[in-house]
C-alpha cells in the first residue's frame, strides 16, 4: 500500500516534471488494415512509426510520442471522419501514411482546415503536391507521376516502344494512363490502343486478348490493387507474357508480387522508391522490421512512414515545439537523411524527393529465397524522378 | 477476310468463347438460386458468400491438408452444402410461415457475417490458388490461345447444369421436388418428408454455388469479396430469365455471359452495366422474365 | 395503428386522421429539444451524421413500413443526391439550400424512372430489381467524369445560407441540418397519417382487395416510391454538405443494406423506429470503425437476430409494452 502510494507519487512527480520541459506529441497512423492495401501499409506502417520513435530515442530527448492508428477501409468518407475526430477530439498532431488517393485527398483537406500536419506515404495521387497541394502536407514516398515516368521512360529507352493500355475506367485510371502516354510519346514510343475496363473488374481476359491482338510490345496496366493482380494472373494464364509481350505495372507493390508468386509475376517491370535489398542500411533496417512483423519485409510505403516520422521528430526537436507552422517550415528547410531513402529534401510544394528505382521481377530460378524478388534495372536520380516544381500547378509555389 | 464492325472474326470467336466461360458462372449461380427459390421461396442472398466459401474451402484444403484441386472439387461443395443445411435447419426453417422478404433479409445478414469473418481472417488481397498440372497450359486454336483450365470450366459447368436439370426434370426425386413446390401439404400426405426435401434442396443449391467457387478459385484470386458484387449481377440474370424454369436459368446465364463478352469488345465502358440495361428492357417488355410464368 | 385518430392535438388541420397524438407530439418535441442542446456536449459532426441517416431511414421506412415495398437500392437515391448536391455547391457555387434542393430533385426524378420499372414486379423480385438498378447507378458513378471516380467530390464548400449567412462552421451548420431533418421527418409523418397513407396501408395489407375497391394500386406504389426516393435524396444531399464530400460509399449496395438494417432494428412501420435504428447503427459504426470488418460482422448478426427473434424492432417492442403506437 505504502509502496503503491510512493510509486503513484513518483509517477505524478515525473509527469509533472516531464510536462515542464517535454513536448507531448500524438501521431495517428491512418491506413488500410483490412482491405487490398492492408499488407503494404496496415500494421506494418504502425510498427515502422514505432521503430522511428525508438530509433530517434524520442523519450530520451524529451518528446513524449503517443501513436494511435485506425482503419480507413480505403474510403474517403471514413478517412475524413476519423481525421476530423482525431484532430477535433483526440488531440492528434499529425497523421501519417493514408494509402488510397481518395482518402489521402480527404485527409489533406481536413488537415489544412485544422492546421495540423499530414505526411502521406501510401497514396499515389500527384495532386497532393499539384493542384490540391497544401502548406500542411508532405508527400513522402512516391506518386503516380514518378511511377509513370520511371516505368514509361525507362522501358522506351530499353526498346519497348509500342504500348497498349488496359485502364481502369475511372478518374484515377484515366490520369495514370494520360501521364504514361505523355511520357511514352515524349520518349519516342507510340501508343497502339487503349481499352477501359469497369472498376472493379474480375475478368480481364477479354481486354488482354485485345491487347495481344494489337501486337504492342508492352501492355501497360493503368489500374490498381486487385485489378492489377488479376490482370497479371490472367496474362500469365493466357500465355501473353510467355509469348513475348511485356507487362508494365504502373501501380504495383512488392506485396502484390509476393501474393502473385514469381512464376506468375516474373518479367514484370515496375518502379519503386525503396527495396529492402538495396544496400547495407536498408538490409539492416528491413531485417529488424521483419523480426517484428513475422518475417514480412517492409514495403516502400512502410519505409516512407518510418522516414517521415523520423524527419517530423527531428523537426520538433530542432524547433523545440510542435506548432504546425514552425515544424512544417523546419521540415522543408532541413535536408532529410535516413537509412532508407538516403539524403533528400522536402520541396516547397510538399514533395519529398529522392531516387526512384526501376525493377524487374526475377524469374523463379534466379530468386534465392522468400522476398528476393527484384533485380535493379535502373536508378532514376532524384532530380529526374519527380515532377518539376513548376509543372505541378501547385498554388503555393506560383 | 471480312471484318465485322472493325473486329476481325477470329477475335470475335475468341471473345464469344470468353463470354461463354463467364456465362458458366452466371448459369451455375442463377441455377442454384432458381432451385432454392423453387422449393423454399427464398432468394438466397448468401449465395455469393457461399460461392466465396467454396473457393476458400478449396484453398484451405490445399493449404492446411495438402489436398489438391480434384479433392476440393468434391469436398468443398459437400462442406459448404453441409453448412447450408445447418443454416436451413437452425434459421431459415423458422421463416417459412412469414413474408418471403424476411428470408432475403436473413440471408443478407448471413452474407455480411460470412464475408466479414473471412475478411477479418484473411484480409482482402486474395490468396493464390493454382490449377492442377493436368489442366495447365493451353491450346492454340488459331484465333486464340485457350487455356485448358478455361475449357474445363465450360465443360464442368455444362455437366453440372445439365446434371441438375436432369435430376429435377427427369428423375423420381425431381418429380417429388416439383410436386412439393406445387403443393407441399399434398406431397407430405403421400408420406414424403417434405421438410427434409427442403433441407436437402437448400444444401444442394448452396453446394452448387460452392462448386462454382472452386471452379473460379484458380482463375480469380480467392478473395472474401469475390462473391459480393457477382451476386447482384446474378440477381439481374435471375430477373431477366425469371425463376420459373431450370432450363431458363441455364440458358439465360450462358446467354448473358456471351452478351457481356461482346460488349467488352464493342463498348468496353458499358460492359459493367449491360446486364442491368437488359434487365430494364425485359421489365418493360415482359415483366415476368423471359422464361417466367405470368404472374 | 388504427387508434391514431383518438388523440389529436396541436396540428391546425382537424380531420379525424390528420392530427398528431399527444405522445407523438411529446416525443417530437423532446427529440427536438435534445438535439438543440446536444451539440454543446456531443460531437456535432457525429450528431449531424445521425440526423442525416435518421432521415434516410425514415424515408426508406415510408416505402417498406407503410408501402410494404422492400427496396434494396435506396443507396441510388441517397448517393446520387449527394453527388449532385456536392457538385452544385462546389462547381456551380450554389448556396447550400439550393444545392440540397437540386440533389433532392434529381433523386426524385431517378425515383420516378426506377420506380416505374421496379413496381412492375412484386415481392422479392422488386427487391432484386431495385438492387440491380442501384448497382447500375453505382457503376455510372464510378465512371462519370463529374463524380471524380474513387476520389468522390471533395472539399465541398458549405457556403452561405441564402447567399447571406455564413454557416460553414460545424456549430452553425448543425442548425441547418437540424432544420432540414425535422422538416423532412414531419413531412414523412404527414404522409403516413394522410388519407394517402391509409390507402397505402390498405394496399400493403391486401393488394387484390384494394384493386377491387377501385384504387389504381400501381399509381399509389409509384407515388410512395417517388416520395421515399425524394426524401432519401434530401438526406443524401444534406450529408454531402455535412461531410463536404460525396463518395462511392453513398451509392454502394452496402449503404442500401445499412438503411434496411436501421429500419429493421428500430422497427419497420413505426414512426420513431428508424430514428432509433439510425442512431444505434451510426454509433456502432463510429465506435467500431477502427476494428476492421467487425462492423460488417456485427451488422450481419444484428440482421440475423433481428429477423429471427426481433422482427418488431426496438420501438416496435416498446410500443407493444406501452400499448401505444410509436
Amino acid at each position: 500500500m505504502k509502496f503503491g502510494k510512493m510509486a503513484l507519487a513518483t509517477a505524478v512527480g515525473l509527469l509533472m516534471a516531464s510536462s515542464a520541459w517535454a513536448v507531448d506529441v500524438k501521431i495517428g497512423v491512418l491506413n488500410d488494415r483490412s482491405g487490398v492495401y492492408a499488407d503494404l501499409s496496415g500494421e506494418g506502417s504502425v510498427e515502422a512509426a514505432r521503430m522511428a520513435i525508438e530509433d530517434f530515442d524520442a523519450a530520451g530527448k524529451g518528446i513524449n510520442v503517443e501513436v494511435v492508428s485506425a482503419d480507413h477501409q480505403n474510403k474517403p468518407d471514413i478517412a475524413s471522419n476519423i481525421a476530423r475526430q482525431w484532430y477535433d477530439q483526440d488531440g492528434v498532431d499529425a497523421i501519417f501514411d493514408v494509402p488510397t488517393s481518395s482518402a489521402a485527398l480527404a485527409v489533406n483537406d481536413i488537415t489544412r482546415e485544422k492546421n495540423k500536419i499530414f505526411i502521406n506515404s501510401g497514396a499515389g495521387t500527384a495532386d497532393l503536391t499539384g493542384k490540391s497541394c497544401s502548406p500542411n502536407t508532405i508527400h513522402w514516398t512516391y506518386d503516380t507521376w514518378a511511377l509513370a515516368h520511371g516505368t514509361g521512360t525507362a522501358m522506351v529507352e530499353q526498346g519497348y516502344d509500342s504500348w497498349f493500355f488496359i485502364t481502369a475506367d475511372y478518374a484515377f485510371g484515366h490520369a495514370l494512363e494520360a501521364d504514361t502516354i505523355a511520357v511514352v510519346e515524349a520518349a519516342g514510343g507510340k501508343v497502339l490502343g487503349t481499352v477501359r475496363h469497369p472498376f472493379p473488374g474480375q475478368d480481364f481476359s477479354s481486354y488482354l486478348l485485345q491487347a495481344q491482338a494489337s501486337g504492342a510490345k508492352v501492355i501497360g496496366l493503368a489500374n490498381a490493387g486487385g485489378d492489377t493482380v488479376n490482370s497479371i494472373k490472367q496474362a500469365s494464364e493466357f500465355g501473353i507474357t510467355q509469348s513475348g509481350q511485356a507487362l508494365a505495372g504502373l501501380l504495383i507493390f512488392i506485396t502484390d508480387i509476393h501474393a502473385l508468386g514469381l512464376p506468375t509475376a516474373q518479367g514484370l517491370v515496375l518502379t519503386e522508391s525503396f527495396y529492402w535489398d538495396l544496400n547495407d542500411d536498408t538490409r539492416a533496417w528491413s531485417k529488424r522490421f521483419a523480426e517484428r512483423m513475422n518475417g514480412a519485409m517492409p514495403t516502400m510505403v512502410q519505409a516512407g512512414v518510418y522516414a517521415g516520422v523520423l524527419h517530423y521528430l527531428k523537426a520538433i526537436e530542432a524547433v523545440g515545439d510542435k506548432e504546425s507552422g514552425a515544424v512544417m517550415a523546419k521540415m522543408k528547410e532541413m535536408p532529410t537523411s535516413d537509412p532508407l531513402f538516403g539524403e533528400g529534401k522536402v520541396r516547397a510544394d510538399g514533395r519529398k524527393v529522392h531516387d526512384m528505382y526501376l525493377f524487374k521481377v526475377k524469374a523463379p530460378e534466379a530468386s534465392t529465397g522468400p522476398w528476393d524478388y527484384y533485380e535493379l534495372m535502373a536508378t532514376i536520380p532524384a532530380d529526374k524522378a519527380f515532377r518539376p516544381l513548376e509543372d505541378g500547378g501547385c498554388p503555393l509555389v506560383q | 477476310m471480312f471484318e465485322l464492325l472493325g473486329i476481325p472474326p477470329q477475335a470475335l470467336f475468341g471473345q464469344l468463347l470468353l463470354g461463354l466461360i463467364n456465362g458458366s458462372f452466371y448459369a451455375m449461380l442463377s441455377l442454384g438460386l432458381a432451385v432454392i427459390f423453387g422449393l423454399l421461396n427464398i432468394i438466397n442472398f448468401a449465395h455469393g458468400a457461399q460461392y466465396m466459401m467454396g473457393a476458400f474451402v478449396a484453398w484451405m484444403l490445399g493449404n492446411y491438408l495438402g489436398l489438391g484441386y480434384w479433392w476440393a472439387l468434391v469436398i468443398a461443395p459437400v462442406v459448404v452444402g453441409a453448412s447450408g443445411i445447418v443454416i436451413e435447419r437452425l434459421m431459415l426453417s423458422r421463416l417459412y410461415h412469414l413474408d418471403h422478404l424476411y428470408g432475403l433479409l436473413l440471408t443478407f445478414g448471413l452474407a455480411l457475417i460470412i464475408q466479414g469473418l473471412f475478411r477479418n481472417a484473411y484480409g482482402v488481397s486474395g490468396m493464390p490458388y493454382t490449377a492442377p498440372p493436368v489442366l495447365a497450359g493451353g491450346q492454340n486454336l488459331g484465333f486464340m490461345f485457350l487455356p485448358n483450365y478455361r475449357a474445363w470450366v465450360v465443360v464442368a459447368s455444362l455437366v453440372a447444369c445439365f446434371g441438375t436439370w436432369f435430376l429435377i426434370e427427369k428423375t423420381r426425386l425431381g418429380a417429388y421436388l416439383r410436386a412439393a413446390t406445387e403443393n407441399p401439404t399434398l406431397v407430405g400426405a403421400f408420406g414424403i418428408n417434405v421438410p427434409r426435401l427442403i433441407t436437402l434442396t437448400y444444401g444442394f443449391g448452396v453446394g452448387l454455388a460452392a462448386f462454382a467457387g472452386v471452379l473460379a478459385a484458380p482463375i480469380y484470386s480467392v478473395n472474401p469479396n469475390m462473391g459480393a458484387d457477382l451476386i447482384i449481377v446474378v440477381f439481374a440474370v435471375v430477373v431477366i430469365g425469371g425463376m420459373g424454369s431450370i432450363m431458363g436459368a441455364i440458358v439465360t446465364g450462358f446467354g448473358l455471359g456471351i452478351i457481356e463478352g461482346l460488349t467488352r469488345v464493342f463498348y468496353p465502358e458499358g460492359s459493367a452495366v449491360v446486364i442491368f440495361v437488359i434487365m430494364a428492357l425485359v421489365l418493360l417488355v415482359k415483366p415476368q422474365g423471359l422464361f417466367g410464368r405470368p404472374v | 395503428m388504427a387508434d391514431l385518430a383518438t388523440a389529436d392535438i396541436g396540428m391546425p388541420e382537424q380531420g379525424p386522421t390528420l392530427g398528431m397524438p399527444r405522445h407523438h407530439m411529446a416525443i417530437f418535441a423532446g427529440l427536438f429539444a435534445f438535439m438543440l442542446v446536444a451539440p454543446f456536449f456531443l460531437y456535432p459532426v457525429f450528431l449531424m451524421k445521425v440526423m442525416c441517416f435518421a432521415l434516410f431511414a425514415c424515408a426508406f421506412n415510408l416505402l417498406l413500413g407503410y408501402g410494404g415495398l422492400l427496396s434494396f437500392g435506396h443507396a441510388a437515391f441517397f448517393g446520387s443526391a449527394s453527388y449532385v448536391s456536392a457538385h452544385a455547391a462546389k462547381v456551380w457555387g450554389l448556396t447550400p439550400e439550393l444545392a440540397v434542393l437540386s440533389g433532392t430533385v434529381v433523386a426524385a426524378l431517378l425515383g420516378l424512372v426506377i420506380g416505374a420499372l421496379a413496381i412492375r414486379r412484386q415481392g422479392i423480385y422488386f427487391a432484386m430489381v431495385t438492387l440491380a438498378f442501384a448497382q447500375m447507378i453505382f457503376f455510372f458513378s464510378v465512371q462519370a467524369p463529374f463524380t471524380g471516380g474513387e476520389d468522390g467530390i471533395q472539399a465541398v464548400p458549405r457556403g452561405r445560407l441564402l447567399g447571406i449567412l455564413d454557416i460553414s462552421a460545424d456549430r452553425t451548420f448543425y442548425f441547418f441540418v437540424l432544420a432540414v431533418t425535422f422538416a423532412g421527418l414531419l413531412v414523412i409523418y404527414r404522409i403516413i397519417h394522410s388519407p394517402f397513407g391509409h390507402i397505402l396501408k390498405a394496399i400493403r395489407e391486401n393488394e387484390p382487395r384494394s384493386v377491387s375497391l377501385g384504387y389504381r394500386v400501381n399509381r399509389y406504389k409509384l407515388a410512395v416510391f417517388v416520395m421515399s426516393a425524394t426524401l432519401a435524396g434530401l438526406a443524401g444531399a444534406t450529408k454531402a454538405l455535412v461531410f463536404q464530400l460525396a463518395s462511392l460509399t453513398d451509392v454502394y449496395w452496402t449503404m442500401s443494406g445499412e438503411v434496411v438494417l436501421m429500419a429493421l432494428l428500430g422497427g419497420m412501420g413505426t414512426v420513431f423506429g428508424p430514428i432509433a435504428g439510425a442512431a444505434i447503427v451510426v454509433t456502432l459504426q463510429n465506435y467500431f470503425a477502427t476494428f476492421g470488418a467487425w462492423v460488417t460482422v456485427i451488422e450481419g448478426v444484428v440482421f440475423v437476430v433481428g429477423v429471427l427473434l426481433f422482427r418488431e424492432g426496438i420501438v416496435g417492442v416498446l410500443s407493444r409494452w406501452l400499448r401505444k403506437p410509436l
